[in-house]
């Protein structure tokens, strides 16, 4: 019952993958069904932009859905709303009015919402649905006033008469149907302060759904935010991109932050997808500075440069996550304290995940890092506005951006050093068994796929600029170099992928044939690791991941405020001598801390006084009956 | 073409036979300033001479993400000698990368050194692997800002061309914004390279390791690649410094009377930097680890008056 | 730092002359050529403290100081067994660093050298036949040569050391 559910998903995903090349190479049609949907009818228009993020969705829900055809994590309640989330993901993209948009994105939200709830049991679990469903129905209220508004104003609910109608409403009119909008896309995609759904939702689902969550969903909050700040409402303000730009660095900082110091690597996971969406809106908002001050060609880059990272963002998260997915399958825990030496066990999925995690690193020649450099290219050239408070701006999205890459090396040595290598540190690490096939064949897929996004960047980043031309209305070509080598801005910057794997292929081969041939002594003998004649070796002496992490809870501890929790348990007769010595030093999150608690609270308290209205007299309610009529014929 | 090639089998040759010579170098200044006579500067060669004839002990812990690191690491290190102007303003992988691509070709390496630390299993590895990270998180920013401001000077960021354009300019030495990010980008080398103020090359003591406790399991021809890699990459630090901020010598042409002044401009440049930094480890403690971020993030502020100043300053 | 630099600029160089012969004793059948092919030019020192008094390892640190100055030969004290070629073991092999001083030797690489330093190195000193003490530093680990002496004093311990390795002074 669920392997046809995610059989009935691979062949959706397939089909929506075949449509979007066909939109990205130009192909464009529209399809309206008046009597589908009410208020407007269904319409669906395929243009480049909606080709990419159908391409996005086929892409990454065709090896999702053959894992979970191949996984253990079934329950029937899964079986018709995976399919279900899969097809609203893809009409999301396609939809022209706001009806159909408005409904999509209902079902996906819905859809995910029961995925997330998969097991019912768990209070965690039980929690992180309620959280999810509350934050993405307060996004849908924004953005249903937002669109409901922008009809109002214009006429028409449909977007193509947004697109003609924008040059006509006034700039404080365009503004607040923006915020509106930002504010529900942005808590899709799982903005700061606005994120914290996420690291609840995407690790109790099950991982192939977290794949679909972290690499496909909160890109169609991406989506939304390019289309509300560049085609629905025109050119907007500098105002609109330095707010995308501001809101993207501060991101992709807090986000790593908050993956460093997590010992669930599923959550990790979760912080590291809130990282990348700020580096996407970083480059978004920069394209929508340059285009607001008429640099078409750095627009273009800008963009181009978002849009790359959202791909690769799809790609290796979805690996990440498959893989993570297949060690908690096998070890029973997410915690990463518990795990270890899996890279013996688990040599496939150890290889796949190491190669997900140099991606997400943004190492030399995988995709990740082709993006960065796009980005930083795109970014280093802000002299062109001659603005000094916009240089500024740029100047902090570069090195927030910088920082974060670093972080973000930092964290996913972490991820798959501590979960892979060294010595089991818990009975289930030790009797870890590797993926079944089909889990293997989907991680290796995307696997072979990072790769070729780096190798190939040539020949994806021309596909990419016609794509964001096609947004900003901006046609005429940018020249971006040759097959071998990406070349942007006439010689700002050159690029070649392919030139450095293949250096780098032959520099390893180098020192091998080098020291045959020198002559060195071959072979060797393996021993304990040196513990400084220690009698016992043990996996406790391992490096833990809270270990890891501590010169970070350090330097960063204005951040994260942490805790110190020391519980030491004496021998009952007597007190010098201790008996159990328990340490946690958790993060406390300042958004709990300062943004939700009290707004929590004060909604509660206001709540708590209205139910003074509700007395529970017949006669009081019949007095509220005649005063709501005597108010009404005064108004009518 | 010929040209092409046999100037970037140049290039490799003097990174990979003179790195090891420049730390010999080092250490022999060290050691006269301590009022010894120290070790031969030639002595880094035959300690890796040593190392290749001893069979490695390899820990059972250890996967093959240990014994692929030295190899990754010298790979590494072999393509930014492609790619860094030594001899030539444009060696032959020059237009495939520029500063970011070194950047995050470092990180490379730093990347794999890291996880060969946590694979032995030890509490030092694991200690190491975790500062290491740190430190070259935190020097990011400086590296970029610093790349920034010369990128608004030079308006590219492909190596050859700043190279080119700033020897242009022969007044650049006693220009505010040049002087302060070469002072930013010498302390983000300290940092990457691992030498003192931030950490000390030569001690014997576990806790105050960074880049020694990683490789505190290599041995035999696997500790003679990483001790070549590390060697190679101060080395290209210190070309990058001499070179993009004083490129002074560095030939555009591919005759043989220009490339031979080149190296010697080169020997000479790398021979002033290599007696500064002999003479800031003598004379400066080691910094308590945790002091070690504000150091960073003094040169952060440098890197960022630095570009400031390429504003006020034209 | 500018004072530290005057001082190290004005008092130059303090290292004293190679020393001459040593007495060292040699145990076992290497073949001197090898030794002197592979580690005439480096050796690096791992120094193993089983269970000594700590007279020697004070004359053993004065070799790294100016007057000494072993690095000049190309010797060289690491930190890991693993970087080491050769182990300096010092004090009669207590109980306790026995096991300890076997492991050290195993972590060590082929092909490698043991030097016992002092007379408790030989067989045991002055601790000789305690019942804490399982003998000199061949009981444990084979030992290539010995140095001589209660506590030998850092130019015989240097002497010995460039005698094993063949270096000419």
């Amino acid at each position: 019952m669920a392997a046809a559910g995610a059989l009935a998903a691979a062949a959706i995903g397939l089909v929506a993958l075949v449509l979007g090349l066909g939109g990205v190479a130009g192909s464009a049609w529209t399809v309206v069904v008046d009597w589908l949907v009410p208020l407007g009818g269904l319409e669906l228009t395929l243009d480049p932009l909606a080709g990419l993020f159908l391409v996005l969705v086929g892409g990454v829900a065709l090896p999702a859905s053959f894992y979970a055809a191949g996984s253990a994590e079934r329950s029937a309640r899964g079986a018709l709303a995976y399919p279900v989330f899969v097809a609203s993901m893809c009409v999301v993209p396609l939809a022209a009015n706001t009806m159909t948009f408005v409904i999509a994105w209902e079902l996906m939200s819905l859809a995910s919402y029961f995925l997330v709830l998969h097991e019912p049991e768990e209070r965690a679990s039980v929690r992180a649905a309620w959280v999810y469903a509350v934050m993405t129905h307060a996004g849908l209220a924004c953005l249903l006033a937002g669109m409901l508004l922008m009809g109002a104003w214009t006429g028409s609910l449909r977007f193509a008469d947004w697109r003609a109608a924008a040059p006509g409403l006034g700039a404080g009119a365009r503004g607040v149907v923006f915020v509106l909008l930002a504010a529900g896309f942005a808590g899709k995609a799982g903005v700061i302060p606005l994120h914290v759904w996420l690291p609840l939702a995407h690790p109790a689902a099950p991982s192939h759904v977290s794949a679909l969550m972290s690499g496909v969903m909160i890109k169609l909050g991406v989506y939304g935010l390019l289309r509300a700040g560049l085609d629905w409402l025109g050119a907007g303000p500098a105002w609109w991109g330095v707010a995308v730009l501001l809101a993207g660095t501060v991101s992709s900082v807090i986000g790593v932050l908050y993956a460093l110091v997590d010992n669930d690597l599923k959550k990790l996971l979760a912080f590291s997808s809130i990282e990348n969406v700020g580096i996407i809106l970083i480059g978004v908002g920069a394209g929508m500075l340059y285009h607001g001050a008429g640099l078409e060609g750095l627009a273009l880059l800008a963009l181009a440069a978002a849009l790359y990272h959202t791909l690769n963002h799809a790609t290796f998260k979805a690996l990440l996550f498959l893989g993570a997915g297949a060690v908690v399958h096998a070890t029973g825990t997410r915690n990463m304290e518990a795990m270890g030496g899996l890279i013996k066990r688990m040599p496939w999925t150890a290889a796949c995940f190491l190669v997900g995690s140099a991606a997400i690193a943004a190492l030399p020649p995988l995709n990740g890092f082709v993006s960065e450099w796009l980005t930083f290219v795109a970014l280093l050239q802000n002299t062109r506005i001659a603005q000094p408070m916009l240089n500024l701006v740029f100047a902090l999205g570069v090195a927030g951006l910088a920082l974060t890459s670093g972080l973000a090396m930092a964290c996913f040595v972490k991820a798959f050093g501590i979960t892979f290598l060294a010595l089991p540190r818990g009975d289930a690490a030790a009797r870890a068994h590797e993926a079944p096939p089909a889990m293997r064949a989907a991680m290796v897929a995307l696997a072979v796929v990072c790769v070729a996004l780096g190798l190939g960047a040539t020949l994806v980043v021309p596909a990419l600029v016609t794509v964001a031309g096609a947004l900003t209305g901006d046609r005429a070509p940018v020249a971006v170099g040759d097959w071998l080598t990406l070349g942007v801005s006439g010689g700002f910057a050159t690029l070649s992928t392919l030139a450095i794997a293949v250096a780098l292929g032959a520099a390893l081969a180098l020192p091998l044939i080098a020291l045959r041939l020198a002559g060195a002594a071959r072979g060797q003998r393996r021993y304990e690791t040196w513990g400084c004649g220690r009698m016992l070796q043990t996996p406790r002496m391992e490096c833990t991941a809270t270990a890891f992490a501590d010169p970070f809870r350090r330097v960063f501890g204005f951040f994260y405020r942490p805790e110190k929790r020391l519980d030491i348990t004496f021998h009952p007769g007597a007190r010098y001598f201790v008996q159990r010595i328990e340490y946690a030093n958790p993060t406390r999150s300042i958004f709990d801390d300062w943004l939700y608690r009290p707004a929590l609270d004060a909604l509660r308290s206001v709540a708590h006084r209205a139910r003074a209205i509700q007395s529970g007299s017949a006669n009081v309610y019949l007095a509220y009956i005649f005063a709501a009529l005597l108010l009404l014929l005064a108004l009518a | 073409m010929i040209a092409t090639l046999l100037i970037a089998l140049g290039q490799v040759l003097v990174a990979g036979a003179g790195a090891p010579l420049l730390v010999g170098v080092v250490r022999t200044l060290k050691a006269r300033l301590a009022g010894r006579r120290g070790p031969s500067p030639w002595q880094p060669y035959a300690d890796l001479r040593k190392l290749l004839g001893k069979e490695p002990v390899v820990s059972t812990t250890t996967s093959w993400v240990f014994r692929a690191t030295p190899y990754v690491l010298v790979a590494t290190m072999l393509v930014t000698a492609l790619v860094v102007p030594i001899l030539v303003a444009r060696p032959a992988l020059g237009f495939a990368g520029n500063i970011i691509l070194l950047m995050y070709l470092f990180m490379l390496g730093t990347f794999f050194l890291a996880l060969a630390g946590l694979d032995s299993g030890s509490a030092f590895g694991g200690m190491g692997s975790s500062r290491e990270v740190a430190i070259a998180a935190l020097a990011e920013p400086t590296i970029i800002l610093a790349v920034f401001a010369l990128a608004l000077r030079a308006e590219t960021i492909n190596l050859g061309d700043v190279v080119e354009r700033l020897a242009r300019e022969p007044l650049l030495a006693a220009n505010p914004a040049h002087l302060l990010a070469f002072v930013a980008f010498f302390i983000v080398m300290l940092a990457e390279t691992g030498r003192l103020p931030v950490d000390n090359p030569a001690t014997h003591l576990e806790l105050t390791m960074i880049h020694e406790a990683m490789v505190l399991e290599y041995s035999g021809r696997y500790l003679a690649l990483v001790e070549w890699a590390s060697a190679m990459r101060l080395f290209v630090f210190m070309t990058l410094l001499a070179n993009l901020f004083f490129p002074w010598g560095v030939t555009s042409l591919a005759e043989p009377v220009p490339l031979l002044l080149g190296l010697l401009a080169l020997a000479g440049k790398l021979a002033v930097l290599a007696a500064a930094l002999a003479v800031l480890e003598t004379t400066v403690a080691k910094l308590r680890l945790f002091r070690v971020p504000e150091l960073l993030a003094g040169s952060f502020a440098l890197a960022l008056l630095s570009v400031t100043a390429v504003f006020l300053v034209p | 730092m500018r004072r530290q630099l005057r001082i190290a600029l004005r008092t130059g160089i303090v290292t004293e002359p190679p020393p001459g012969r040593s007495d060292v004793e040699r145990l076992g059948a290497r073949l001197a050529g090898e030794i002197q092919r592979r580690f005439g030019r480096s050796l690096a020192i791992r120094q193993v403290d089983a269970g000594s008094c700590n007279g020697c390892e004070l004359e053993i640190a004065g070799l790294t100081g100016p007057h000494y100055d072993l690095e000049r030969f190309g010797l060289s004290f690491v930190a890991s067994p693993r970087h080491a070629d050769c182990l300096l073991v010092t004090g009669p092999v207590t109980r306790n660093m026995a096991e300890a001083l076997r492991r050290t030797w195993e972590a060590t690489p082929d092909p490698k050298l043991v030097i016992a330093v002092g007379d408790c190195g030989r067989d045991g000193g002055i601790f000789r036949g305690s019942y804490a003490v399982v003998g000199g530093a061949d009981a444990v680990v084979p030992v290539d040569a010995v140095v001589p002496g209660c506590p030998p004093s850092p130019a015989a311990i240097l002497a010995a050391l460039l005698d094993v390795i063949g270096r000419r002074r």
